[in-house]
């Protein structure tokens, strides 16, 4: 600890009071010395023997209050019902067998971890040791011998002069490897083929209420309506959760004068339209529909697409509008699909650009 | 004072004013805000007392014969379960222009005046009536009825009926404690923001089973006490980076601090 608090010196140190500066060169050192470490100071518990005593009772008193709360906790445990409940201040009205629970627990391992380290920080050594860092090369000897070594070895297997074992164990070496890169790939699963790019709608197929699965007459859609559509047969599906995710379909009733792009009219009936419900952005279920402002709104991340301009995005972070799904009407006055999703429904993936 | 000022660069001084500032603010404006305005009213209980009440007290906004006008909507068609819904939630008469009436403790009219004035409206058009006591008594399907509100509700009211922000201030409402008669006429006539959910779309069993689901919710108790208003992962983030981080902070803090 010699070296605490080494003066620097040299003429290139400015005076004491005078501010450093950086134009100029007289201003600043041209290079800075390493100032060390600072003096050590000693604790209080280092000096005073009382002190010491002191910090020693404070760390047995915290391991005491450990104990006393994994007992309550073992208590509290088997004597608390689980279905009283208390008012607790700040808390209101909970689980009394959750809170004291809960509460003894984190105090019991929190004063564990407290006495720990205001032991270490009272009573054990402080003192600052600075050690130098080990050369990490070998010395020349060493690095000699090992070369040496391998050598001799090579020698000794005569994998030089048997070319034959040479080229026989590369080969079954090589070989041995395919088998582990064709579980690790062929454990990836089956190929998506097209699944991304299409969704369970075909064409004829009837507009469902979600849940209950009820066809949807188109009197039933009555002005300023929303309903919430699966595709007919869908709860058939053998992989359900995966087709309803892409599949998903809003139905919206607005005044047909209001929609201000023709492909959206010719594609809805009558100024009922159907958009999936699937957010371009990150693929959350877009619901929020304002019936005044005709926005659908996405709860994830505010995206809102705008019902009257075929669902145009006007605010948020996707970047295309939500796919339109072409919907008539057929001869018992169901509203049925007119064609399945003409483009991926949902969020960008690769091929998809 | 000179006390006071000596303490002004104290670093607990920027927290202290930051507090006194809102709590300034906070009481300002809950003595300034505007209130609505004290109607008085009549009773009597025919159909020209509701024409009478309509007149006094809904005519500036919706004109005289509930045709609508700049700042009010037509009336005609919305039917009496719309009158019931707005003024028995104090939905109406609006406090204030704003960009949507908020609901309101203070109901202005008795049950028989909103009755009289439902039974006016009601005769400008055709449109829903106020529901039978048996699809809003709220004995239904819960399960169904969790269901239906996950599916048709939960996106703008949240999972727990807790309501949620909509665009430009706008937002949909709690149903937390709301009674069944006005949960089943708010489907029924889209008020505001809400879209319509007729009795094809869900039937008046449908909406009782989504009642019966919501009150529910209202009398289920909370195991772990604070919900945090069960916003979901804003509130319980904000709870985390405030309280969770600071006690990391706090703890590092000591951890680096060497003992005197």
């Amino acid at each position: 600890m010699s070296e605490h608090g080494t003066e620097p010196a040299g003429e290139h140190v400015s005076q004491p009071g005078t501010p450093a500066r950086l134009e100029g060169s007289d201003g600043i050192p041209e290079r800075f010395t390493n100032p060390g470490l600072p003096p050590h100071v000693s604790r209080s518990a280092d000096l005073d023997e009382k002190a010491a005593h002191r910090a020693e009772r404070q760390v047995a008193t915290l391991f005491s209050i450990s104990m006393v709360a994994t007992v309550i906790f073992l208590v509290a445990y088997f004597a608390i019902d689980q279905k009283t409940y208390q008012f607790i201040p700040g808390i209101g009205q909970a689980s009394l067998s959750n809170i004291v629970l809960g509460v003894s627990l984190g105090v019991s391992l929190l004063c564990i971890g407290v006495g720990a380290v205001h032991w270490a920080k009272t009573l054990m050594p402080d003192a600052e040791v600075t050690e130098a860092r080990h050369p990490q090369r070998s010395s020349d000897q060493a690095r000699r011998d090992a070369v040496q070594t391998i050598a001799a070895g090579g020698t000794a297997s005569q994998l030089g002069r048997r070319p034959l074992i040479k080229y026989t164990l590369g080969g079954a070496l090589g070989l041995f490897a395919i088998p582990l890169v064709v579980q690790l790939a062929g454990s990836l699963g089956p190929l998506p083929k097209d699944d991304l790019s299409t969704t369970f709608w075909r064409k004829g197929m009837r507009l469902m209420r979600d849940p209950e699965m009820t066809p949807i007459n188109v009197t039933d859609v009555t002005l300023g309506s929303v309903f919430h559509v699966l595709p007919e047969g869908i709860d058939k599906s053998p992989h359900v959760l995966e087709e309803k995710a892409k599949a998903a379909v809003i139905l919206i009733s607005l005044p047909a004068a209001v929609i201000k792009i023709p492909k959206e009219r010719d594609w809805g009936h009558e100024g009922i339209v159907a958009y999936s419900k699937i957010c371009t952005h990150v693929g959350c279920p877009v619901g929020l529909y304002e019936h005044r402002t005709h926005h659908l709104l996405c709860p994830c991340h505010q995206s809102t697409f705008d019902v009257t301009q075929d669902c145009a995005v006007i605010f948020g972070p996707a970047h295309r509008p939500l796919p339109q799904l072409k919907i008539t009407v057929d001869a018992q006055g169901y509203l049925i699909a007119a064609a399945p999703f003409l483009e991926p429904v949902g969020p960008s993936f690769w091929e998809r650009g | 004072m000179k006390a006071l000022g000596s303490h002004r660069r104290h670093p607990a001084a920027i927290v202290i004013l930051l507090l006194l500032g809102l709590i300034a603010t906070g009481g300002l404006y809950s003595l300034l805000a505007p209130r609505a305005a004290q109607a008085a009213v009549a009773t009597t209980d025919d159909m020209t007392a509701g024409r009478t009440l309509f007149l006094a007290n809904c005519a500036t906004c919706h004109g005289i014969s509930g045709q609508g006008a700049k700042i009010g909507p037509s009336l005609v068609g919305v039917g009496a379960a719309a009158v019931d819904f707005q003024v028995g939630t104090g939905r109406m008469p609006l406090a204030g222009p704003g960009v949507q009436a908020p609901s309101s403790k203070q109901v202005m009219f008795t049950n028989q005046e909103i009755a009289s004035m439902a039974a006016y409206v009601a005769t400008l058009g055709p449109g829903p009536s106020i529901p039978e006591s048996q699809y809003t008594n709220g004995d239904g399907n819960i399960a169904m009825g969790n269901e239906l509100f996950k599916v048709n509700c939960a996106m703008c009211h949240n999972f727990a009926g807790s309501g949620g922000a909509l665009t430009r201030g706008k937002y949909a409402p709690s149903l937390r404690n709301v009674t069944g008669n006005h949960i089943y006429e708010a489907m029924a006539t889209g008020p505001q923001s809400m879209p319509v959910f007729n009795d094809q779309n869900l039937s008046p069993t449908d909406k009782n089973d989504i009642i019966s689901y919501l009150h529910d919710l209202d009398k289920s108790k909370n195991p772990g006490g604070l919900s945090l208003g069960n916003l979901g992962p804003v509130s319980e983030g904000m709870f985390v980076w405030v309280f969770g981080l600071g006690l990391l902070v706090g703890a590092a803090v000591w951890l680096g601090s060497k003992a005197a």
